[in-house]
């Protein structure tokens, strides 16, 4: 297997999808000369030329539209926004249209897209460039919302997207592009959409991570393990709508608690919607109350002390699970 | 705002705790810091401090009393502000967590602890919304496990926040009750009819915390013992020697030497300095041993850290001053909790030989006797020499018989000739 940053594995992915599928093509802000804002890009616009690899104006409204009408019209676009935060001037277009389109079409017209980028806080980029965004998407029926942690999923879980027929939100963070892993040689690896990874097997109490989160919560199952003697489970569900509520079940059955962490704010967070659905499922099962460790209730913070105090970190993952074992 | 203040955990294996007095009376204010109360707890007698300043308002469990962890002893607030609710709330709490004790008249509890508050009875009377319904908080796996075994939730004691029966309780029930400190049975003791007179005393925090460490022990530690004698005119003499050399205050005594010379050994033997622990065996780096101490109502054992590395006056002052604070209650949790070993010497009763009750999560205790003046062959002669036995109870599931026979010659030999001790 090849060691691989999950930016060179996001770009692999595009180059494969790129060079199996004619009606691939990959659009947004400096994507093509300049190689990318985050070098997601690096080298497609110069092995593949102005058709395949397409720069735009600064005008996300637009170029999703125009990405919307290519889908429609049989192409698999992927869209890149810079950040997922000017994704929000966009949403018109992926809300109302992308998403509505087949259901309102009577089934018509497909709209096989892909919007992707950096979600998430990054280093000190302030209230309007540090948004989770993954509750806002995965509201909206018709939306598919993909968070990968690792190099290989992001590999897997990118084509996967690029080959589905409905419009898919590819959430990636911009603080983990530089994260190394092992990815699966070859170009035909992909992993399903709607399928978690246990990232970590554990008995007693069962972590909920998704993209930051995940490298997170396994350092705080380690300290865990190593001072309190607890096993912890990391179950990372990969793919946030849908949701594979079945593997969280199944950990929360064998653990009977439940962390959950995650970047974005709390108030009807996606760990809102999982605690619900474990609730639901699992009640009998649980020993504790759910916990969940989101980022505070604030514009995220510029000072770099009290962005640091508004983030989850490993220290409030380890307070909420000895919360919930009653340590 | 009028708040109850619960009974808080004042050590690790503490689950209640009797009022052993109130420093300050109802109506007084206090600040943040300040000793509301001294509490007994299973170990020692612990102050209670607040956490922030107020106002005693009223006194739910007078000195003397019981209440378990985050039970209502008392509300506080503002002087003048209105308590009936709290009240109310009180006694219905004061009634369920009786409940194990006395599951079949949980009522007569509640009408105690109202009767209690009787210049406030009357809106006590109409505020009757959980009063006395004996309300069970439980965990839903813990409920499930419960349902599905027969065990009755309203003899488990919780163990969570506000009495919550959590799943360890119900494992603990099953397993028979009083493992690792959480949820324990109640029982009710058997009253025979036309036997012996008997007197009942309420059992102490201490002998129930006793009974419940050496029952587990017992059963779930495949425990062996290994004896040995060892002749101890060396170490006798080495303990004249010094003693004719310090002032009377730093003398030392033949167990402060059997202290040090343990812990050297313990060093050489890291299988005797370990802990089973399941899926896991650990190692400690340090010989913290834990020297039992007879006390009036039963048995505390502070803990001497590195020994090997003190000397004998050092080890002779720090188990005075351990013993002292033992016999008072003043130790503090890490004074006596998180020994990797323990010594338990009934010499001076004039034992000659025992055996000796491993505290899990240890691996082996040394039970040592008196050393007696003993007729012995030496080099073909009957000679007079000074026999100390020592029996060491091993957990098996750490120490083997070599293992601890090792361990033991090294302890042998060093007393025997005290200058290996230097090797």
């Amino acid at each position: 297997m090849a060691v691989l940053t999950i930016r060179d594995a996001l770009n692999e992915a595009l180059r494969e999808e790129i060079l199996r599928d004619e009606n691939v093509f990959v659009m947004g802000e400096e994507v093509a000369e300049y190689d990318g804002a985050y070098k997601v890009t690096r080298g497609l616009w110069k092995e593949f030329g102005d058709k395949r690899v397409v720069d735009t104006p600064i005008t996300e409204l637009g170029f999703a539209a125009v990405g919307v009408g290519a889908a429609m019209a049989g192409l698999r676009p992927v869209i890149e926004f810079m950040t997922w935060n000017f994704s929000i001037l966009a949403s018109d277009q992926i809300i109302n249209h992308a998403a509505k389109m087949l259901y309102m079409s009577g089934g018509q017209f497909k709209v096989p897209i892909v919007f992707r980028g950096p979600n998430g806080s990054a280093f000190q980029v302030s209230s309007q460039h540090s948004q989770a965004l993954e509750a806002f998407y995965a509201n909206f029926p018709g939306l598919k919302v993909v968070m990968p942690s690792t190099a290989a999923d992001a590999k897997g879980l990118l084509k996967s997207s690029i080959r589905d027929d409905n419009p898919v939100i590819f959430l990636e963070q911009e603080r983990m592009y530089g994260l190394k892993g092992e990815v699966p040689e070859g170009d035909d690896f992909i992993i399903p959409l709607g399928l978690a990874d246990i990232k970590r097997e554990g008995t007693d109490c069962t972590i909920v991570a998704r993209s930051m989160t995940v490298p997170l919560a396994l350092q705080a199952a380690e300290k865990i393990q190593a001072e309190f003697d607890v096993s912890v489970e990391v179950v990372d569900p990969r793919t946030i709508k849908p949701l594979d509520i079945d593997t969280i079940v199944g950990s929360v059955q064998k653990t009977n608690r439940l962390v959950i962490a995650e970047e974005s704010h709390e108030f009807a967070s996606v760990g809102a919607e999982i605690t619900y659905q474990v609730m639901d499922r699992a009640f009998d099962h649980l020993d504790a109350p759910i916990k969940r460790v989101s980022t505070a209730e604030t514009p995220m913070p510029y000072a770099k002390n009290l962005e640091a105090a508004a983030l989850p970190s490993v220290e409030k993952i380890i307070a909420a699970v000895k919360d919930v074992c009653y340590l | 705002m009028a708040e109850k203040f619960l009974m808080p955990k004042l050590s690790p294996t503490m689950e209640e705790g009797q009022i052993s007095r109130w420093v300050i009376n109802e109506g007084d204010d206090f600040s943040a810091g300040d000793t509301l109360a001294e509490v007994d707890t299973d170990k020692a007698t612990m102050e209670m401090t607040a956490l922030t300043g107020g106002t005693l308002l009223k006194v739910i469990k007078p000195a003397g009393s019981t209440a378990a962890l985050g039970e209502t002893i008392a509300i506080t607030g503002k002087k003048g502000e209105d308590i009936t609710a709290l009240l109310a709330e009180a006694s219905s709490n004061g009634s369920e967590k009786k409940a194990p004790a006395e599951p079949k008249e949980p009522a007569p509890v509640a009408a105690a602890a109202v009767a209690s508050t009787a210049e406030v009875s009357a809106p006590v009377a109409t505020s009757t919304s959980k009063a006395g319904n004996g309300r069970v908080i439980v965990s839903p796996i813990a409920a499930r496990m419960a349902a599905d075994n027969g065990v009755d939730l309203r003899a488990v004691i919780g163990s969570g926040p506000n009495g919550r029966i959590i799943k360890r309780d119900i494992e603990a029930a099953l397993a028979g009750g009083g493992s690792s400190g959480s949820g324990r049975v109640a029982f009710t003791p058997s009253t025979v009819v036309g036997a012996s007179a008997y007197n009942d005393e309420p059992t102490s925090q201490m002998r129930r915390v006793i009974a419940s460490r050496l029952a587990e022990s017992i059963g779930p530690v495949p425990t062996f013992y290994l004896t040995t004698e060892i002749e101890m005119d060396n170490a006798l003499d080495l303990r004249r020697a010094i003693n004719a050399s310090v002032p009377d205050e730093q003398k030392i005594s033949v167990n402060d030497i059997i202290v040090k010379v343990a812990a050297l050994s313990l060093v050489k033997h890291p299988y005797v300095n370990a802990s089973y622990q399941g899926d896991k065996i650990r190692f400690y780096e340090q010989p913290d041993i834990g020297i039992a101490v007879a006390i009036d109502e039963g048995l505390i054992t502070p803990v001497v850290r590195g020994a090997n590395l003190k000397g004998f006056v050092e080890i002779g002052a720090e188990i005075r001053d351990l013993a002292a604070k033992a016999r008072s209650k003043k130790l503090l949790p890490e004074e006596y909790t998180g020994a990797t070993f323990s010594i338990s010497n009934l010499g001076m009763f004039g034992i000659k030989e025992f055996t000796a009750i491993i505290n899990p999560p240890e691996a082996g205790i040394l039970a040592v006797g008196n050393a007696v003046p003993t007729a012995v062959v030496r080099e073909g002669a009957v000679v007079v020499r000074n026999i100390m036995n020592v029996t060491m109870s091993c957990d098996h599931r750490v120490i083997d018989g070599a293992t601890g026979a090792k361990f033991l010659q090294t302890f042998k030999q060093m007393l025997e000739q005290p200058a290996m001790m230097l090797v």
